[in-house]
């Protein structure tokens, strides 16, 4: 009785368990420039921040930002931990592009595929370059439109408040 | 004992059912996102513009909402146009809910109701998408299933009507004669690195697919005999091998005549290939196109982009700067030849050329031509393209003289200090202007093309950008007497200059004034200048745009984001937000 009681609670708190720790990012999968899937809902990094930014090969402001992002990635990655993923809106004129631009820029971030705009919907993107920094559980805490010179300083400090949390 | 059980596990359902019931409501996430486009017009009789027709404010706008829970989630979006902006179709005028789904995925099988956004392949047979800045949707309100039966196999199956404006989803709309027909598709692929385990982590990549798409609907000509069931098949193929990848697709249709291809009975066929080299530092991709008569819509009296069931991607060089963006490529829908060839190269840091930073260049070339097309025997005689007939005969791999466009452009793209970076681009274009603007008898355009755009980190928060842009063409009948009829095809023609001054304060604000300025215009009177000036404020996902003055026809990159706009003068005003 006891046992089947035991269960029955520990049931109950999965359930309970499971609604607290609910992504906000959508299931969706991608895939990635190796041509693996790739389940947005299930990205991890152990805990540690995950960007998401939004871009295309034709948007200048996006390239901008990328050369800026990939210039700070190294010293950002060994100060917090931080992952980027890049996702990739071009369309079919230009998704073959995708790879050789991202590799000929020098690009070092694992960049993500969204040929018909199904991740950009679901996030609400209206006009790249977007994007949006999220939590170790998930939770979406700042999202940015738009490039200016020197906008990934401002990303920065909010990767380094969640990194400080953490600890 | 074992009533108790029994009691227990009903109390247990009970309770899981009333917390997944809560967690539906608690666990879910609303997002949404809003944005409204509005511009008051003014007679600017300086650039012809002598009479509003009535119209002083358009304004687009829509706001969508979406529910995620878990594996469910939902969506609305509403939709107002009031009246729309210039440059919009009119038939957008009005407002409602445009847009409803809900989805069921679970991994193993998804479901989605409503209005469905899907792609099969690269497109070239079935596509809905929709482009705010285009007033473009063409989605299709009805079902999908998308069974996932093993890792690496996706089966798909779509059925419904298409969107068409604000018509209602019938076959056959009150207001006008024209007929929608029924989109059904089945689409598989077969990913072989993720099925089959022991090729999981090979240097090998190979995936498969083919997709079968028809369109069904009623036959209302009196005069030509419409099939009233028209079949696109498509099958496709991606190779992988360590730095390399090659992907083609092949589509073919049967006879399917329309007011696009001019009712002639030929069937169509389209094949897109793409090769691609790239390691760390240096990417290559060489892509091949050829369309034939392709133009495939769920109403086969559609003109323009109506109603389409496929997409023929251009292959071409996207330009975002106003000068190249002016002379944009769209595709000719009864055939096409064309190649691209894009190398990005940097050189590394600490050598010579790379300085401190490294260089980034870029080269890009591509080139459309016209299939070639021989006649057709028709009774006792030959024609090329008649109504009714066969139409014509082409040879798969013959490339017409008729060149369409050609793009061939070089850039560097270099951080030279902390504080300073440039871009620089050269552009050789070649432009079609008669068949792909329609105006009769104007000369191609032949251009070079120069841009630069320098940015100064003044300190960590403003930044100054400035851009430098000249357009010259080699061929326009300069000094030449022109008919107050023919002037109108001289819009825009000639040699061309442009500025921009931006200064902006990170996070918030950014500052710009621009002109553009056709000063070689070929008939003196169009030698305008466009002045804007432009104030952005953005607030994390939220943007406030306010710019005043002219604009010509266009791609517009201010504030760090890009939209395309058509010509006007006066004041217009964006505001969206995400949440």
């Amino acid at each position: 009785m006891k046992k089947v009681m035991t269960l029955l609670l520990m049931a109950l708190m999965v359930t309970g368990l499971h609604a607290q720790t609910k992504s906000d990012l959508p299931s969706i999968t991608l895939k990635n420039l190796k041509g693996k899937d790739v389940n947005i809902a299930k990205l991890n990094n152990g805990g540690k921040p995950i960007v998401i930014t939004f871009w295309a090969t034709w948007c200048g402001p996006c390239i901008k930002e990328h050369n800026a992002l990939n210039d700070v990635y190294e010293d950002w990655k060994a100060e917090t931990g931080v992952k980027i993923y890049s996702v990739s809106i071009d369309d079919s004129r230009s998704t073959a592009k995708v790879k050789p631009v991202v590799d000929g820029k020098g690009w070092g971030f694992e960049v993500l595929l969204d040929p018909n705009g199904d991740l950009k919907r679901a996030m609400n993107v209206s006009n790249p370059p977007h994007t949006f920094l999220i939590d170790g559980n998930g939770k979406i805490v700042y999202q940015h439109t738009g490039y200016f010179e020197g906008a990934e300083d401002d990303l920065y400090e909010e990767i380094l408040k969640l990194a400080k949390k953490k600890k | 004992m074992r009533k108790n059980i029994l009691v227990l596990l009903a109390l247990a359902l009970g309770f899981s059912f009333r917390a997944s019931a809560q967690s539906f409501v608690e666990g879910g996430q609303v997002s949404g996102s809003f944005q409204t486009d509005a511009q008051y017009y003014m007679l600017d009789k300086g650039i012809g513009i002598n009479d509003l027709n009535g119209k002083k404010l358009g304004l687009n706008g829509f706001g969508k909402v979406n529910y995620t829970n878990g594996d469910f989630s939902a969506g609305i979006r509403f939709e107002a146009f009031m009246p729309e902006l210039n440059g919009f179709r009119s038939e957008l005028n009005g407002v409602g809910l445009a847009n409803f789904f809900a989805t069921y995925d679970n991994g193993f099988i998804g479901m989605t109701v409503g209005d469905i956004y899907d792609q099969f392949g690269s497109g070239l047979v079935f596509r809905t998408y929709e482009e705010w800045s285009l007033g473009m949707d063409n989605a299709l309100r009805g079902a999908r299933v998308v069974l996932r039966p093993t890792q690496g196999v996706t089966l798909k199956g779509v059925y419904g009507r298409q969107r068409f404006f604000w018509a209602p989803y019938l076959e056959r709309d009150m207001g006008s004669d024209d007929y929608r027909g029924i989109v059904r598709g089945v689409d598989a692929e077969w990913d072989l690195n993720q099925s089959i385990s022991s090729l999981n982590d090979s240097e090998f990549k190979m995936s498969l697919g083919g997709s079968f798409v028809s369109k069904k609907q009623a036959d209302q000509s009196s005069f030509y005999n419409i099939p009233e069931n028209v079949g696109a098949a498509a099958a496709r193929i991606n190779l992988g091998y360590g730095n390399f990848a090659f992907s083609t697709e092949y589509a073919y249709k049967i006879n399917d005549p329309s007011a696009i291809n001019n009712f002639i009975y030929k069937e169509g066929r389209a094949l897109m290939s793409s090769l691609s080299y790239s390691q760390q530092g240096f990417g290559a991709v060489l892509q091949v196109k050829r369309t034939d008569n392709m133009s495939f819509k769920s109403m086969y009296t559609g003109k323009q982009n109506d109603l389409d069931i496929n997409f023929i991607p251009p292959i071409n060089y996207t330009h975002t700067h106003s000068l190249p963006s002016m002379y944009t490529y769209s595709t000719q829908p009864n055939g096409e030849m064309a190649a691209q060839l894009q190398v990005n190269y940097t050189i590394p840091k600490g050598t010579a050329l790379g300085g401190k930073y490294g260089t980034k260049l870029a080269f890009n070339m591509s080139q459309v031509n016209d299939i070639v097309r021989d006649s057709v025997r028709f009774g006792n005689e030959m024609g090329l393209n008649q109504a009714g007939t066969l139409g014509y005969t082409s040879k798969f791999f013959a490339v017409s003289d008729h060149r369409f466009f050609r793009d061939i452009n070089f850039e560097v793209d270099k951080k030279i200090s902390k504080d300073w970076h440039i871009t620089a681009q050269y552009i050789n274009l070649y432009y079609d202007i008669e068949t792909i603007e329609g105006h009769a008898g104007a000369p191609v355009v032949k251009a070079n093309i120069g841009f630069m755009d320098v940015t100064y980190k003044i300190n960590k928060r403003q930044s100054l950008r400035l851009e430098l842009q000249g357009l010259w063409e080699n061929e326009v009948h300069k000094g030449y007497e022109y008919e107050e009829s023919e002037k109108k095809d001289y819009q825009k023609r000639g040699d061309w200059a442009a500025a921009l001054v931006e200064y902006s304060v990170n996070p918030h604000w950014s500052f710009s004034i621009a002109d553009k300025w056709n000063y070689g215009n070929p008939v003196e009177e169009y030698r305008d200048h466009y002045f804007t000036g432009t104030v952005t404020y953005i607030h994390d996902a939220t943007r406030v745009m306010l710019s005043a003055g002219r604009q010509s026809e266009g791609v517009v990159c201010v504030g760090g984001v890009c939209r395309t706009v058509p010509a006007s003068s006066g004041v217009s005003l964006t505001v969206s937000t995400s949440f």
